[in-house]
């Protein structure tokens, strides 16, 4: 008798619940669909600008339904999760060495968080919320 | 002083063996063990007391020659570093996933090998100087730059980790590319280029869509997924120096 | 039988095992190289050493002085021309470690940093953190990747030499996957199997240690040398045995009883020297022998802790602090951590002596020859009498390289001449083994089983062959071994598959370990004095008159082996006393 190897398949669909990990994983994938779908929502929104005013105040108010409220909060929450997983990403894909030592990750994490509020308020500040 | 605490341990391993069985199947086993004992040790009275015929692969029981990985509680880990007291219940032990069984916990690492020895782990050096020449100089911050990459021990629990890994076989992986990250950052070496063949490909670091897996398994803090995502960007670099900067040349 | 035509075969693939056949392809790329393990090469055992490799490097360092410490720590039972050689060749290896990539420790200026070792004068030992040899071992398994003419033959369980018109021509071995019986023709064979310590129940050793390289040689003909001087570590966890390196007490650790005195000084290797300013070759820094005796009289005073693990002594560390230990002594404190729940920044280890290194090993000359035309050994498994009666720490890995490489260089030189290997007789020698193996499948008549065999094996070392021996002890251990010899030929194989069969492999391994013990028994009992690891209460002093010699032994098949004497060669440094006092100075 004599070698006879054992292979055992992955599941090609279901794979992702067979560790906690791969699912959090999956739904950081997942969060693209909503990015996605929030630019195809800009892309609609230039579209109507370029119609005319009527097309624009219209689509304006269409923002404003529940349903599309709750569509751009999840896109918002989405997108949020999806910027945390980068910039907790960052400290292992662009490490600073000074002398002997790392820079610890969290800075650089940190760093990436604080010029993203920095960011944020800028342009909030620019639409005018302030 | 008090005596050492025992407990009764139910251990499922994976059974297969080619020359009688057609699938695998789990067999359960029950041992008196030493609380403060790990998995391996469990194995190890099993096969002297109870089974000399079940089957896996272990040396150091240090946690340093990579011998003894396997699926415990389906996740990969070293055996000889998967103590007893962080498990209740049954103890599941199956053999390294995305690996073909050769027989119960015992697979067959041929496919590492040879991705192994495609990304060039070695010096390819910038000139070659003669061992009367001495050393070659290394400060100690170029020594940390690469040390980190140069603690894998293979144990390959990365890549039982790695579900791209498990549906691409092709994706040379984490541990062997981290290799090649660890000598295109010695200062003693000028092989970047050569390797960037077999590294800046979809069978190399673009296989990665960064799940993450491999540095959270890696029992020797190697962080894998970090060395990937460095090389993807100084490779994103490459191209972008080659394509986009006129007269420009990785 | 698969048969497979080569010019050189290397057995074993750890540090010996690489660095031969890297030092064969290098030197003639047309050579057909194959490297036979039965371990993937970076299991190797190499992969656990953890302090260091001495060569002389520094400007304050000397050759003289190497020569003098390993010569003294041997207990002048190594072979001068030999230290002479190696020491010279010793820098040269780990240069060229360090020109395939090696990340040893660096000084500020970019050069190679050296750490302090027991028993040497200087610093001298070149180290990577704590993990020297898992550095040592990968960095050249990775160059050796780079030579086409190396052909590697991982897991394949080697058996038996092929010997025919006097010379050794070759080996059998099992594809351990398969189960398929393989022979290997060659012009030259190196063994480079690593030590033995698995005879032992307390060891350092991994599970793969277990003499087959020296039981394949003994067996077919070859003496094993010096195998009484086994080297205890005094410093190994009390539970796994695992191993915290000398460069715990090198880095500064000291040791102390439970009344938290430094007992060192107590046993000729005081005075006391200041806490955490180790000085070379005193105190802590004392050879490894007299440290570990120096537990065993501290266990019978009653001044050990007793632990629930058993009688101990501490290592105290604490006072290095957390940023040095974590830059120099990582891996010890991970294992102290994880397999003892001590962390060492803020407690003492305890530990006790455990069963480390094998001095003696097939009988090499300086140029790793065996008396077996054509038979080559190199590492742990060999005796070139480097390390005489105790092995200084941070040697052996150097011994690995330089002499795996010499050996490559010797094996090439005897191929050059040696007639083409006659296929027909060696066919004839290879058919010895199947049946050998065959039987055991089909035995049916098995009554023993091996691992109670394995266990009664490891409580005579213990017993009768530890740190300190007696002429009735011994007596009782050689009586033991020699029934086990014999009682090993009914032990029941359970498993008869072919593939990945570890029972088989196991049985096959009791076997090589009841040879080795053997000729540690018979040489313990036979030498009647004490010398280095070689401590006998009945005789506790050198005797130079009429032991200045090395252990032969010859293996007489199921009979009490034979044993003989060969002189210790001593070209400039007579016998004289070691001294480890700091007092001299
Ligand atoms: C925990 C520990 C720490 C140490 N620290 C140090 C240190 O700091 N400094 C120092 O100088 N020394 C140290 N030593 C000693 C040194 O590491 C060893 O002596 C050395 O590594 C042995 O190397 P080797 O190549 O001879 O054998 P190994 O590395 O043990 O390799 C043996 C090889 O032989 C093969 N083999 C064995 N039997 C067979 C068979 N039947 N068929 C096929 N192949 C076979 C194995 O597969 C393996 O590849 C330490 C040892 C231990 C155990
Ligand atoms: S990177 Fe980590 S997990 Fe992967 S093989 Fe190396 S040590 Fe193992
Ligand atoms: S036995 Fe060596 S890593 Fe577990």
């Amino acid at each position: 008798m004599s070698r006879r190897p054992l292979i055992r398949e992955v599941p090609p669909t279901s794979w992702y619940f067979r560790q906690p990990r791969y699912l959090r994983y999956m739904s950081r994938e997942i969060t693209s669909i909503f990015i996605g779908a929030y630019c195809v929502l800009l892309v609609v929104g230039l579209q109507r600008l370029a119609a005319g005013p009527a097309a624009w105040e219209g689509f304006l108010a269409a923002l404003k339904s529940p349903a599309s409220i709750v569509f751009q909060f999840l896109c918002l929450v989405a997108a949020v999760y999806h910027a945390a997983t980068w910039f907790n990403a960052t400290q292992k894909a662009m490490p600073i060495q000074i002398g002997e030592d790392f820079v610890p990750g969290n800075l650089i994490s940190g760093a990436h968080y604080a010029a993203w509020a920095v960011l944020s308020f800028g342009v909030l500040f620019l639409a005018g919320v302030f | 002083m008090t005596p050492l605490k025992e407990r009764l341990v139910q251990l499922e391993v994976l059974r297969y063996n080619p020359d009688t069985d057609t699938e695998a199947h789990f067999q359960r086993y029950e041992v008196m063990c030493q609380e403060e004992w790990v998995v391996l040790d469990a194995l190890n009275k099993i096969k002297a007391d109870i089974d000399p015929t079940l089957n896996y692969r272990w040396s150091c029981h240090m946690a340093v020659c990579g011998s003894c990985g396997m699926m415990i509680n389906g996740e990969p880990k070293l055996s000889c570093h998967a103590f007893l007291r962080s498990y209740e219940g049954v103890i599941r032990v199956e053999p390294l996933a995305h690996f073909p069984v050769e027989r119960d916990l015992v697979t067959a690492p041929d496919d590492f090998m040879e991705k192994l020895k495609r990304v060039k782990p070695y010096v390819i050096p910038k000139e070659k100087k003669p061992i009367s020449e001495g050393e070659y100089k290394q400060t100690p911050a170029q020594l940390m730059k690469f040390r980190q990459y140069s603690m894998c021990i293979n144990c390959m629990l990365c890549y039982a980790a790695c579900p791209q890994y498990g549906l691409t076989p092709h994706f040379i992986g984490p541990a062997a590319l981290t290799l090649a990250h660890r000598y295109n950052l010695d200062s003693r070496d000028e092989g970047r280029k050569e390797r960037q063949e077999v590294v800046a490909t979809h069978e190399g670091v673009w296989e990665c869509t960064f799940v993450g897996a491999c540095s959270e398994v890696c029992p020797a803090h190697v962080d894998p997924a970090s060395a990937l995502q460095q090389m993807k960007i100084t490779s994103s670099v490459d191209w972008i120096v080659e394509h986009l900067i006129p007269g420009g040349k990785s | 039988m698969r048969s497979i035509s080569t010019d050189v075969v290397i057995i074993g693939a750890g540090g010996a095992g690489l660095r031969a056949a890297i030092a064969l392809a290098e030197t003639d790329p047309k050579l057909r190289i194959a490297l036979v393990s039965k371990v993937y090469p970076m299991r190797s055992h190499t992969c656990a050493a953890e302090g260091g490799a001495a060569g002389v490097i520094k400007p304050d360092d000397s050759f003289d002085l190497h020569f003098d410490d390993t010569v003294g720590g041997g207990d002048w039972l190594s072979d001068q021309d030999c230290v002479e050689y190696f020491i010279h060749e010793a820098p040269k290896e780990l240069l060229q470690l360090e020109h395939w990539g090696c990340p040893w420790n660096r000084e500020a200026d970019g050069s190679v940093a050296v750490r302090p070792f027991g028993g040497m004068k200087k610093k001298r030992t070149w180290f990577a953190a704590d993990k020297s040899g898992f550095h040592i071992l990968h960095t050249l398994f990775q160059t050796s990747l780079q030579f086409p003419s190396i052909t590697r033959h991982d897991e394949f369980y080697a058996l038996d030499l092929l010997v025919d018109d006097g010379r050794c021509q070759g080996v059998t071995a099992l594809e351990m996957r398969s189960g398929e019986l393989c022979q290997f023709h060659a012009k030259a064979v190196i063994i480079a199997g690593g030590g033995a310590g698995r005879m032992f129940p307390f060891s350092t050793n991994g599970a793969i240690k277990t003499g087959d390289g020296m039981a394949m040689a003994y067996r077919a003909g070859a003496p094993l040398k010096d195998m009484e001087f086994v080297q205890y570590h005094p410093t190994g966890l009390p539970n796994t045995g695992s191993l915290l390196t000398e460069a715990c007490r090198g880095e500064g650790g000291i040791l102390v009883n439970k009344h938290g005195r430094r007992y060192l000084q107590d046993y000729g290797m005081g005075p006391e020297t200041p806490v955490g300013q180790p000085q070379l070759k005193t105190m802590e820094l004392g050879p490894r022998d007299r440290v570990s005796q120096a537990y065993w009289h501290e266990l019978q005073k009653g001044n050990t802790v007793t632990t629930q693990w058993g009688e101990c002594v501490l290592l105290d560390m604490r006072h290095l602090g957390e940023k040095k230990i974590n830059e120099r002594l990582p891996l010890v404190r991970e294992l102290a951590e994880a397999y003892l729940g001590v962390d060492i920044v803020k407690d003492a280890v305890p530990i006790r002596p455990v069963v480390h290194y094998m001095m003696g090993g097939i009988s090499t000359n300086t140029k790793a020859a065996t008396p077996l035309p054509g038979l080559f050994a190199a590492g742990e498994c060999a005796c070139v009498s480097l390390n005489g009666a105790n092995r200084l720490g941070s040697n052996s890995l150097v011994e690995l390289l330089v002499f795996g490489r010499r050996a490559a260089l010797s094996a090439i030189e005897h191929v050059q001449s040696a007639p083409a290997p006659n296929a027909t007789a060696l066919n004839a020698c290879a058919e010895q083994t199947r049946s050998r193996i065959d039987e055991l499948m089909t035995r049916t008549d098995g009554i023993e089983s091996m691992s109670g065999l394995r266990r009664e094996m490891m409580d005579t070392m213990e017993k009768n062959v530890g740190i300190y021996r007696t002429e009735e002890g011994l007596q009782e251990g050689v009586n033991k071994i020699h029934e086990l010899r014999q009682r090993y030929r009914r032990v029941k194989l359970t498993d008869k598959s072919s593939v990945f069969n570890t029972d088989l492999f196991q049985v096959l391994e009791l076997g090589s370990m009841l040879d080795c013990a053997e000729a540690v028994t018979v040489g313990a009992l036979a030498r009647k004095e004490s010398r280095g690891a070689h401590q006998r209460l009945d005789y506790v002093e050198r005797d130079d008159k009429n032991f200045l010699c090395h252990t032969m032994v010859y293996h007489q098949g199921l009979d009490v082996p034979r044993v003989d004497y060969l002189d210790v060669v001593i070209t400039k440094s007579p016998p004289g006393v070691r001294d480890y006092s700091g007092d001299h100075k």
